[in-house]
Order: C-alpha cells, then structure tokens, then sequence
C-alpha cells in the first residue's frame, strides 16, 4: 500500500464517516481512496478550495461525526484560517487535518516545512514514517483527538505518501456518535469565550506534553552509546540505515509538543547526538532551546529531500562509487501533452508583444516553458485574477498601454478565483481574466469539481455555469468571449475584443483535457471523433513554425517536420500555423 | 544487516513503469521480502523525466535509493540512462530499451539528443540493449512495452522462477492477460 491508501485505510478503520479534500499532490490519493473504496461507510467529497474542506469537516466534527480533511502543504496555508481558532474551540468528534509535504519540491511551487503549523496552532502532530505507521496513526489520532477534543495534525510527506511497503490490515470499528448539544460558550469564538478558551488551549498543551514523554511513539532503541540518532518521519528511515546497528535512536511519531523529557535523558546516555530531519531545524530548534547540544542543520542540508546517500554525505563525509559519464543527458522537463487545450491558446498569447501574462496552479503553468514562454507570474492558487489586477493598475500609472491577462484553470477558477474575478469588476479593472476550462482537474490527474458535473462518489451534480457566474458578478455579456481553443482565429478575435475594451472582460476557453475520460456530456458538446494531423513532405519547407508551438508530437527529421502517429490527437494547430498548408487532418 | 537489492526503473511519464513495478514488488513480496516501492506523481508526469524505485531483502527502511546504490537499471527510454547514471553502483547491470523519445529541448532544436549511449555504457559495466517497442508492436500492442521489459528486468535479476503470469494477469487490463503474458516471456528471451 501507498502512504496515502494506508492513511485512507487507517481513517477508515477508525470510523469516520465525513471526509473533505481538495486535491493536491502528493496527498490526493487520500480521498480518491476514500471515496472510492470506501465509500459505502463514509461519505466523502471534493471541496472548491481547502479552506471549505477544513470547514465542512469541521462543521462534521462538531455535529458529532468523526471527520478528516486533506490537503497539500500549501493547502494549510489556504485553510489556516478555521484550523487557527478550530485549535481554540477543539472538537466534539475526532479531526484530523492531513497536510502532505513536498520536499524536493517534486510537484509545488514551494517546499515549506508545515511542521511549524502544529505549533502555531498548538495542536498534537503526529508524522507516521510507513505506511504501516500512515494507518496506525491514523487511528491513533482520532483517539487523542476526542481524548483532549483538539484537531490534531497529521503530517505526511512526498516519500511517505507514494511510497508503497506492506501494511497489516484492521478492521473498521464503527465510533459511537456523539448527541449534539448547543453549547454556545464552546463554539462560538467572539473576544469573550475565546478568552476562556485560550487558557484551556495553554492547560491543554501541558497536558499533550506528558503524553509526548510517556507514549510509545517517541520511545528510544538502544544500541550503542557512541552516537545517537533522534529522526522522525521518513527522514528516520534514511538515517537508519545510514548510521546501521551501532547507533542508538530516538524516533518520534509524535512531534508536538516534543517529549523533552525523553529527549535529555536519551542525550545523556549518548557521546554524540544527531537530529537528522528534512527541512526546517523543527526538532533541533526546540532540542537546542532545552540547553541540549546535538548536531544537525550544520552538516544536514535544510533543503530539498534527504536520501541516505545525502544523510551518509553529511555525516561521514563518503560518497558511494558510482559511474559516470563523460555526456550529459538533454533536459526533459513536463510539457503541456500532445493536442492539449491549452496549446492553441497560449500560442496565440506568445504572439501578443506588450502583454504581461499572470499565471496560476495548475498544467497551463507549463504554459511558461519554451517555445511559448506565455507566463509571466505563477504565486499560488488563485493569485492569477488578483495579481493581473493589481498588475494593470500599476500600469494605467506608470506604462499606459501596457495590458494585462490573467490565465486560470476551471477547478482553480472555482478555488479561489471568483473573488479575484469580483475584484476586478468591482474596482472597475480592464485586466482580462481567461479561463481555461478543460472540463476537469487536470495536473492532480483528473478530479471532479464544481463545474464538472460529478461527485468524487461518481453521483452526477448541477455543474457551476461559468459565464452565468461572471455575469452575476456584474461582467457584461458583450464582454464575455467563449472560445474553442484549438481555434487559433477564434483566439485571436477573443483577444482583440478583451484587450481594446475599457471594461472587465472574461475569456472562457471550453475543450475537454486531452487525457480526460470522455462523458456523454462531453460527446454532446464537442466534437472528439478521432482525428490525426499529417504532414505533405513534398509541401513541407522545413520553417519549423509548427515546431514553435512545443507540441511533442512534432519533430524535424531529415529536414522535414514528422508527426508522432502515436501521440496526435488532430488538434489541428499545427495545421494553423503552417504556412505552406503542408498540414492536412485526416481521419475526418 | 541483511542484503537489500535495488532496482531503478527509469523513463519519461506515461511509459508505464508504475505498473511494471507494480508487478514486480507484489511477486517479491509474495515471495516473502519486505519490499519498499517509491513512484513520482503529478507535474512531472507530463512528458517529464521519471522514476519508480524498488527495494526489497530481509528488513528495508529506506523507500528511495541514494546515489551509487542501484543494483539493476532498466532504462524504459536510451537517454534516461544518462541522466540516472550516478544512482547506479559501478557494478550494475543495466538494460536498455534501444527507444528514443526526443524531449521538449530537443524537439525545437535546443539540445542535441546525446549519441554512443550504448556503446559508452557497454565499455563500463553489463549492459543488455534491445527493443521493446518493437517485439511490443510485434505482438499487436505497441502498449506492451512495459511488459517485455519487465520480463527483461526479471531475466537480469535471475528471479525467473516465480508465478509471474498469475501476477501479470492480477495487475493488467482485463481482456490483455495473455497479450502480457506473451510480452513478458519475449522480454526474457530477448536478453
């Protein structure tokens, strides 16, 4: 099992019945288990953004069902908000909240060490480093959890979530429901209860403590005295087996509050004491703090993944022998994929001189690689709308002229997006919003969302109409220009029009993603019968335009352009911009 | 501590090595290893460069393999090898599928795509080069790449004598059990 199907296993062993996510990688996984296998016993959803996850579960929990919420690292950041005074109010059934870090930055736009956020909120963190630990703890959690009615934190990261090792199966034991009860002075956090509460969250924290010095998720392996390892989460992993048997080891399930007291007296009967942790000196901070000296970050790099072969580097200074070559292999970074959407719109993009580009979270990021190079900003989710306006009212000031578009992806659109939108037509912007709908969410690999018309249970669901939207947030209907975007002409019009107006426009491009499963919805809207382009070698002069739209499918051989049969979907904008028509569709 | 093996299967997203590590770590662990598997998801499965490690023996803790560490590469792609050179110990063998997939650099003329691979890599240490993709289109699925290299990967480990046509038949489409099955063996006759 995944890290991620085994905490899907544990949470559903331990009796939930309400799960809430949106999906990032690496923790979709989670829900996509739920919601699948499981979903006889627990009802589970896709929420518009993490904050609305964290929310529902919330409202779950206090209604007296135990719930889960997932998401990755950055996703806290959008939910922090609830989590902060969910940490006052605590629960009435079990909470947990999943954060799925992503050291070495495998698939974020940043690798912050989410860590710290337990002890923001002064909540209980668990960090299993297996899967079989993922499941475990997972249910350990919703005990502690309704033990001390706190949320608790459950931090996983990139190689505990996609790894797979073997994992002992348990049974689900169905949690007794708790009555609910209107308890004002509880849940409702104005300046006057929250006061109370803030004094139980410091008596709760002492409380955490001790169980942090008595439980045997922090317990000690005495091997040597020499040296000694203290390590938690998949970081303990590398540094077992790079410091072996010789070794003595602390490792910790649970990493806040720190078993302090465990932790000095394991220093003691130790000659030299090692913190081996990815990222942020969390541990070692607090270790140091306690007046307990112990080596770490000095030799530990705090950036990107460890391995064993980075640990082993650090530590002992030794490198494995390896072989090596005197060539290097060419790069080959992610690329929009043959016939996707997103192609034909960015092409016509990267035609527009004095056009800055904001973009946002998702595939069309890649929008920004070469040869299109049509971004110019990538924040985070839902930044694209409200950076773009923030952007172009700068230059009314200072660049008259200059314009301004901001590309968003559907389900991003529905994250975090609308607000943005409503910013810009409220503060009277001329910054033009397009949004890319490929009918679902395409980089976390295909889940549904608001406008896709389905459930994460597969039940079928209104879908959100996206230009009804816009226009109940005050744009124009004149002003709201729906594209197909393999239509490099229809493109190029949208663009004319969006750009020349002195009023908020919208552009909506509408084209199923490539790798999409194709619904009966879908086969009405749009015509997907199988296509593929050809190139006349006898027409083909060799310009490599068509190359210049990086569709991977293209390639110049011998001094002529060939398309992969195996990959071309027959998007056809290749076809467009060939100047010697030397492009043909068939199969029509 | 007990011998932990290493395997490295590398290639470009979409190539299929999650399932063929799939395969291959529930044989090994229904033979009886403890068995880690690692395999990269979201952004760089787009066209990008990727990997899925497998670890087995008595007890294994770590779920990735450092550099030098690899006791086997099976290249799904021919450049890959390069770029996962240093993963492997001097001593490893390495399969190659002799199949070239231009990356993006390459595609608009950026980059040259590197020549003398094999040849390189055969002077230094065991190398068995073939091409899947053709038995795979041989066979009537181009798809079943994945497949004949598997079998490859299992010749080379000299673990040939397991189940692997029940395993093969749990883990693939229903309907392509035996087009499988077939790649399979092809691939171990092909090294």
């Amino acid at each position: 099992m995944t890290g991620n199907e085994a905490a899907a296993r544990g949470a559903y062993e331990a009796g939930i019945i309400f799960a809430s996510a949106y999906p990032g990688t690496p923790s979709t996984e989670i829900l996509e288990n739920l919601g699948g296998m499981y979903k006889k016993d627990i009802y589970s959803e896709w929420a518009p953004n993490e904050k609305v996850a964290v929310e529902a579960a919330i409202g779950a929990a206090i209604a007296g069902g135990r719930a889960l919420a997932c998401m990755k690292h950055v996703g806290v950041n959008v939910a922090a908000d609830p989590l902060m005074t969910f940490g006052y109010t605590g629960t009435t059934a079990g909470f947990v909240i999943v954060s799925a870090d992503d050291p070495g930055m495998h698939s974020s736009q940043n690798e912050q060490d989410n860590r710290f956020y337990a002890k923001f909120a002064k909540i209980p963190m668990l960090e299993p480093s297996n899967s079989q630990e993922a499941k475990d703890y997972m249910k350990i959690a919703y005990e502690l959890s309704e033990k001390w009615s706190t949320p608790v934190f459950f931090r996983m990261t990139t190689r505990v979530c996609h790894s797979k090792s073997i994992v002992e199966l348990g049974e689900r034991t169905e949690a007794i429901p708790f009555k609910y009860e209107k308890q004002i002075t509880r849940y409702v956090a104005t300046p006057a209860n929250a006061k109370g509460m803030r004094v139980r969250v410091e008596e709760r924290l002492k409380t955490m403590e001790e169980f942090s010095n008595t439980t045997d998720l922090n317990k000690p392996e005495y091997n040597g005295t020499k040296v000694g390892v203290i390590s938690a989460g998949v970081a303990y992993q590398y540094a077992r087996e790079v410091f072996g048997e010789e070794a003595s080891y602390l490792k910790l399930g649970f990493t806040h509050p720190m078993p302090m007291d465990v932790i000095r007296d394991f220093a003691s009967k130790v000659d030299k004491l090692y913190v081996v942790e990815e990222l942020e000196p969390y541990m070692e901070d607090q270790i140091r703090a306690a007046g307990i000296e112990c080596i770490g970050k000095a030799v530990i790099p705090n950036m990107g993944e460890l391995d064993t072969d980075r640990v082993r580097k650090a530590v002992f200074g030794e490198e494995n022998p390896t072989l090596k070559s005197e060539q290097k292999a060419a790069g080959r970074p992610p690329t929009l994929c043959a016939g996707c959407p997103h192609r034909g719109f960015f092409y016509s993009l990267s035609r527009r001189k004095d056009v800055m580009v904001t973009g946002d979270i998702g595939c069309y990021t890649l929008g920004s690689a070469e040869p299109l190079f049509a971004i110019d900003t990538t924040i985070c989710m839902g930044a694209s709308i409200s950076t773009g306006h923030g952007a172009s009212k700068v230059f009314e000031k200072i660049q008259p002229g200059k314009k301004v578009v901001s590309v968003i992806g559907d389900s991003t659109f529905f994250h975090s997006g609308v607000t943005s939108l409503m910013d810009v037509v409220y503060n009277r912007g001329t910054s033009v919003a397009v949004i890319l709908d490929n009918r679902i969410t395409g980089m976390t690999g295909h889940q549904q969302n608001p406008g896709s018309g389905y459930t994460l249970m597969g039940e079928p669901a209104p879908a959100v109409d996206i230009p009804a939207l816009c226009m109940a947030l005050g744009i124009k209907k004149e002003n709201i220009h729906i594209v197909n975007p393999n239509d490099l002409q229809e493109n190029e019009a949208a663009l004319d029009k969006a750009l020349g107006s002195d009023e908020t426009s919208v552009i909506i491009t509408k084209w199923p993603c490539v790798l999409k499963k194709i619904t009966e919805e879908d086969r009405k809207a749009f015509d997907l019968s199988k296509k593929q382009c050809k190139v006349d070698p006898e027409a083909c002069i060799n310009c490599k335009m068509c190359i210049k739209t990086g569709c991977p499918a293209l390639q110049a051989k011998d001094g002529k352009v060939v398309i992969d049969s195996g990959s071309c979907v027959g998007c056809g904008v290749c076809q467009q911009v060939c100047p010697m028509g030397a492009i043909q569709k068939v199969g029509e | 501590m007990a011998e932990i093996k290493n395997i490295l299967l590398v290639g470009v997203g979409g190539q299929g090595t999650i399932l063929a590590s799939k395969i291959l770590s529930t044989a090994l662990v229904d033979a009886g290893y403890d068995v880690k598997m690692s395999e990269v998801h979201g952004m760089a499965q787009r066209g990008g460069s990727v990997t899925t490690q497998i670890r087995y023996g008595e007890k294994v803790f770590s779920p990735i393999i450092g550099k030098g560490e690899a006791d086997v590469m099976v290249c799904f792609e021919k450049m890959e090898a390069l770029r996962w050179l240093e993963y492997v110990k001097p001593d490893a063998k390495i399969v190659i599928n002799d199949f070239e997939i231009p990356s993006a650099p390459i595609l608009v003329g950026a980059e040259e795509y590197p020549q003398g691979i094999i040849e390189e890599l055969s002077a230094k240490t065991e190398v068995s080069v073939f091409k899947a993709a053709d038995i795979a289109k041989e066979l009537g699925n181009p798809k079943a790449m994945n497949i004949v290299l598997l079998g490859a990967l299992v010749k080379a480990m000299g673990i040939e004598d397991m189940d692997w046509d029940k395993f093969i038949a749990e883990n693939v489409k229903k309907g392509f059990e035996e087009l499988n099955i077939k790649a399979f063996r092809a691939g171990m006759a092909a090294i």
